[in-house]
């Protein structure tokens, strides 16, 4: 299996608004201390950590809707690291996004049909309109809800919308950052065993960041365990849960509270 | 006897609407009671029903909440806020938007033991040194002084526990109270709210949506679907064997990552049917 992402002692550091004095620059707080790992085509990739991990950084240089500070990013064999926006602008197509909270990444003036259509119309796709229609039918939501508006729709609906609007692209890659932390079991299960199904079906390569490692165990084939802007442990999923190596991924399992009154808590 | 008896509370929307329908449940001194459900199906709205801070759209149309035997509808609207003032409590979901940013952490927790219980300020203030030693914060006279931001969620979330038990209340409200920490700090906090329940021997009603914080904190708990009690049950029993099969199918959604050969099932159109039409069946009883 070729890798789809290759990244080499990534850094990223962000302007520190916290300590910025009244006159002058920010100083840097480094995020990303330097990463190097792997996404091999078609795989499911974990990405799990605290909150301040990291994480979600980790997903938007990935993305490159943040420029890396040092280390470098290649997909497909581009290097994307300092890449300019326009230099950019073809290969974004192929790395799709899926956000946290589909209340404020759906435009809410906009119906379901034209928030799908968006990005396809900017890319230059022909016969929307009918792979409007199909992204629908993959994420299984009626045709008919492309004229309904995003405050119409359940929550679980709703990140559906997000999902279709992600593959009606044809991506090879999706990062999908803390997509069900917001849904209630029930649609959570059905937002789950939809992208399972998705990835399989359409051969996607998926990002999954989640502070969740049950919802990890059940979705991704490798695990990426982020502590203070570091990979402690990037393993295969069976292997990390059967036998996890740093400290910090067992003090995460240990924390999890099982739906278990017998579970040791200590 | 239990400390909080609630009977066929029924909270409806201006408009009629129905929130609440016919709710039941109880909690005894010592007790932990888990109220669990998806979004939407009442929980909070209890919690608020009992303090009495539900908005304004929406109010108490039936039933009866009893606190320590005595009807908080029965009583006129200062009495009864000096009542709930007195004994009871809330520990809130959000540790940031339920501190003021722009004040100072121990005025927030003395405040009240002041303007509403009538305490001295140094008595409050040597109170709350107590109390935020007991929520094992390591420099309390610091912490006094810190305004919220310069603190962790964690810190947050300790200083509002302490605020909560300050003036020994009989009840408290716990709404979600860890859902917005990550899962080693959430640990810490659970553990934290438990012990001091224990140790004060106080009643607690502990609004959540996960099963698996139920099975850690409670001893009974409430399920409800549509502002309808579905199954009350002991803890222990719930987990072994749920009753209703809402909530088997509740518990068959939740994944865990002990069992990752279970495929993960979203509740089933039928159950949701059924348990809708017990729902229809409850709103013809009430007409």
């Amino acid at each position: 299996m070729s890798a789809l992402y290759e990244v080499e002692d990534l850094r990223l550091s962000l302007a520190d608004m916290t300590k910025k004095p009244l006159f002058g620059a920010a100083p840097r707080l480094e995020i990303l201390k330097g990463m190097s790992f792997t996404i091999p085509r078609g795989a499911v990739m974990g990405i799990v950590g605290g909150s301040g991990s990291g994480k979600s950084t980790l997903g938007r240089a990935l993305v490159r809707l943040l420029e890396p500070s040092a280390g470098s990013v290649r997909f497909g064999g581009t290097d994307i690291t300092h890449l300019g926006e326009a230099e950019l602008r073809p290969l974004r197509r192929r790395f799709q996004m899926i956000f946290q909270d589909p209340m404020s990444s759906l435009n809410p003036r906009h119906t379901v049909g034209t928030i799908i259509a968006e990005p396809m119309r900017l890319h230059g796709f022909d016969d929307v309109a009918g792979r409007v229609g199909r992204a629908l039918d993959h994420v299984g939501l009626p045709r008919g809800f492309s004229a309904r508006y995003p405050h119409e729709l359940s929550g679980g609906q709703r990140q559906r919308v997000g999902i279709a609007r992600a593959i009606a692209l044809e991506p090879e890659f999706i990062l999908a950052d803390e997509i069900v932390s917001g849904l209630d079991v029930s649609s959570q299960a059905q937002v789950l065993n939809l992208l399972e199904g998705l990835v399989r079906e359409l051969g996607l390569t998926l990002a999954f960041i989640s502070h969740d490692l049950s919802v990890i165990r059940r979705l991704c084939s490798r695990v990426l365990v982020l502590h203070h802007g570091l990979i402690v442990e990037d393993r295969e999923t069976a292997a990390l849960f059967a036998d996890p190596q740093a400290a910090y991924t067992r003090e995460l399992l240990e924390a999890i509270p099982l739906p278990d009154p017998d579970q040791v808590w200590a | 006897m239990s400390y909080l008896t609630i009977r066929d509370l029924e909270v409806r929307l201006k408009d009629g609407g129905r929130l609440l329908r016919r709710v039941s449940l109880s909690v005894a001194a010592g007790e932990v009671r888990g109220l669990v459900g998806e979004s939407g199906a009442g929980k909070s709205m209890i919690g608020k029903a009992i303090l009495g801070i539900l908005p304004r759209s929406v109010a108490v149309t039936g039933g009866e909440i009893l606190l320590d035997g005595v009807d908080l509808q029965g009583l006129a609207p200062a009495e009864r806020r000096r009542r709930i003032g007195a004994t009871c409590a809330l520990i809130p979901q959000d540790p940031l938007t339920a501190l003021n940013p722009s004040h100072r952490v121990g005025p927030q927790i003395t405040d009240r033991l002041v303007d509403i219980l009538g305490w001295e300020r140094k008595r409050a203030e040597a109170r709350a040194r107590e109390l935020l030693a007991e929520v094992h914060i390591p420099d309390p006279e610091r912490v006094m002084r810190a305004y919220p931001h310069e603190l962790s969620g964690g810190m947050r979330q300790r200083i509002l526990i302490a605020s909560a038990f300050a003036a020994e209340p009989k009840l408290i409200v716990a709404d979600e109270p860890t859902t917005a920490l990550d899962v080693t700090v959430q640990k810490q906090i659970l553990k934290l709210i438990k012990e001091m329940q224990e140790r004060h021997g106080t009643a607690l009603l502990f609004v959540t949506h996960d099963l698996g914080v139920v099975s850690k904190v409670c001893q009974s708990l409430t399920v409800l679907y549509a502002g309808m009690v579905v199954e009350d049950t002991d803890v222990r029993s719930f987990f072994r064997a749920p009753g209703h099969a809402y909530s088997r199918a509740l518990l068959a959604a939740t994944p865990k990552y002990t069992d990752p050969a279970a495929s993960l099932t979203p509740v089933p159109e039928a159950v949701i049917a059924a348990v809708r039409a017990e729902v229809a069946a409850t709103d013809r009883g009430a007409a």
